[in-house]
């Protein structure tokens, strides 16, 4: 194995897993409530909050990348203020995780919005009259019987990021150990004379690592349905 | 004590309702489609009225005047819903404990094994909601509902749900809770049979109005008087009189008459109500004779209600109570029997079965 890939590919494979749980466990908690606050709650603006979330969804992911980079960048209009607090998000990995953690948002709410729309609300309405406030409600009622949604959204999500290209590298670049991944490392490899053979090798790892999330995530989500149809 | 007096419109649909309950079971009675649902909801912080009051033990819990509006978690009013509600990711036992964390540690008066014991329910601890059937279903509800220690309890058609076997199963139970834990319920149904068995006040409930309130047996024949629907039935007020062990049948006693029913059915002397459905009742001018069917009830003829073919006598009973009757109009022209004329209630004992009787 150690020889399958060189140095750079495994550094950039590792990365890659990096920013994509980074970008998953950093959106997940916004995901979950903005997904809840889309399918349970009416408010002002609510057209508008749902059109800013799937935006990323329709717009290319380059414009993304430089919006990121007009926002984010060392003269952004936050990336100033963030770096004078010493944190910097351009041409870093954590840039590439916040690029990833954008592009994956859209499918990571919509599969969630989608799970938290099913339940009953009156199991809600059930239970408030044994007592359970709102936040006891969400954590015991309805988290839970969202999870399986919640599964597929972050396996979504996880994809994307590990597939993220054009936002990521307008906003990070292509730097090998900072904020080159599989994805960008294959597109080198593609544009260098002889690379043909790494950037399948990669692309092998790549379907793999892609494999394992969609099966992981097939396996929780039919445990928690067998729990639900009462197998378990 | 709960004290209802609330005004909410959905739709063109306009509820304005008041009432206040006693000790035990009252009902909120009525078609579907009557309020009553919607009722249980104003009453349990789900919705919210358009105007009114709610008041529990002496505690507001809904002031549109006030701008008081106590939300539902913090109501202490179970709610056992038509379609149980189960939390399908729950266990049974977790199910019934979930309301219990809620409780406040000084009101958990109603202990786990007995509400389990009572309910029957102790071999479905370990199972999930989704199979269980749909009678233990509504036990487990019920007991969620209790085991938070509500301090009312609202049960919203519990047994429409279910066939009549289960529903007779549930029934006792019911009635055992009222005794044996000390809850005030407000029980809602249309089914005349549940309330006359259950309750010891009823409101009735049509329209988003409330049109009657009171004892079953006053109440529901009132509330059967505007029914035009084909099935009728009427509510008496009896008493259980002797007994006959040799043929397993009870007495029971009428100023006008007396009928025997099967089975056992409390102390003598003790009230019950008796729903009598108008097709089981049969007319004659003389008293019975040489006919299968023992009890006979004798009153006078009051009005006669025309249904197309049929017909629906009103009889005044002797002493008190009205008796619906119903037979094809032929039948009853031909009998030649005039409003104010004495006449004979034959009712089918067999017809008569504990369902169908009510203790007061």
């Amino acid at each position: 194995m150690q020889d399958f890939l060189g140095p750079d590919d495994w550094t950039a494979v590792f990365l890659s897993l990096r920013i994509a749980i980074v970008a998953l466990a950093g959106s997940l908690p916004f995901g979950i409530l903005v997904a809840y606050a889309l399918a349970r709650w009416h408010f002002p603006g609510k057209t508008l909050v749902t059109a800013l979330v799937y935006l990323p969804l329709v717009i290319p992911p380059v414009v993304t990348g430089y919006m990121l980079l007009i926002a984010f960048g060392r003269r952004g209009i936050f990336g100033q203020a963030l770096a004078d607090l010493g944190i910097v998000l351009s041409f870093r990995w954590t840039g590439a995780a916040l690029a990833c953690a954008i592009m994956g948002f859209p499918l990571m709410v919509r599969a969630i919005r989608l799970s938290f729309e099913a339940i009953d609300p009156n199991l809600e309405k059930a239970a408030s009259s044994l007592g359970a406030n709102p936040f006891f409600r969400f954590f015991l009622v309805s988290l839970p019987l969202a999870l399986p949604g919640i599964v597929v959204g972050a396996t979504l999500s996880f994809a994307r990021a590990l597939g993220e290209f054009g936002a990521t590298i307008t906003f990070v670049s292509n730097i090998p150990g900072e904020t080159q991944t599989i994805s960008t490392l294959i597109y080198t490899y593609t544009q260098e004379p002889g690379g043909d053979a790494s950037a399948l090798r990669l692309t092998l790892v790549s379907l793999a690592i892609a494999f394992i999330a969609i099966i992981a995530s097939e396996i929780i989500q039919a445990r928690g349905e067998k729990r639900l149809a009462g197998g378990g | 004590m709960i004290d209802v007096d609330v005004a909410r419109q959905v739709g063109g649909f306009n509820l304005k309702v008041a009432f206040s309950n006693a000790d035990g079971i009252t009902a909120l009675f009525g078609r579907s489609g009557s309020g009553k649902s919607l009722t249980i909801g104003l009453i349990g912080g789900l919705d919210r009225p358009d105007r009114g009051r709610v008041i529990l033990d002496g505690r507001t819990l809904v002031d549109t005047q006030k701008r008081i509006f106590v939300p539902a978690y913090r109501r202490r009013i179970g709610i056992v819903f038509q379609d149980s509600r189960l939390f399908p990711h729950l266990g049974v036992r977790q199910n019934l404990l979930f309301g219990r964390w809620f409780a406040p540690r000084a009101a958990r008066a109603i202990s786990f094994d007995g509400v389990v014991g009572t309910l029957g329910i102790g071999h479905l601890l370990g199972r999930a909601p989704a199979k269980l059937s749909g009678g233990e279903r509504q036990r487990v509800a019920i007991g969620r509902a209790l085991l938070s220690c509500p301090k009312l309890l609202l049960l919203d058609e519990p047994l429409a749900a279910l066939d009549a076997q289960r529903r007779s199963e549930i029934l006792p139970l019911i009635e055992r809770l009222r005794d044996e834990f000390k809850i005030p319920i407000v029980y809602v149904s249309h089914d005349i049979e549940e309330v006359s068995r259950l309750a010891s006040r009823v409101v009735v409930l049509e329209r988003g109005q409330v049109v009657a309130i009171g004892d079953p047996a006053e109440v529901l024949p009132m509330a059967f008087a505007e029914d035009a629907r084909t099935e009728r039935a009427s509510v008496l007020a009896m008493r259980v009189g002797a007994r006959d062990e040799a043929y397993g049948l009870t007495e029971l006693v009428h100023p006008a008459g007396a009928i025997w029913l099967a089975g056992a059915h409390g102390a003598p002397g003790t009230r019950l109500y008796v729903v009598v459905k108008a097709t089981d009742v049969t007319l004659s001018t003389v008293p019975p004779e040489g006919l299968s069917i023992q009890g006979a009830l004798k009153g006078r003829l009051a009005e006669v209600e025309a249904l197309g073919p049929l017909a629906v006598a009103h009889i005044s009973l002797d002493g008190d109570g009205t008796l619906l009757a119903m037979t094809t109009r032929r039948a009853l022209d031909r009998l030649g029997v005039k409003p104010g004329q004495a006449i004979f209630a034959l009712v089918k004992t067999a017809a008569l079965d504990e369902r169908f009787v009510g203790g007061a």
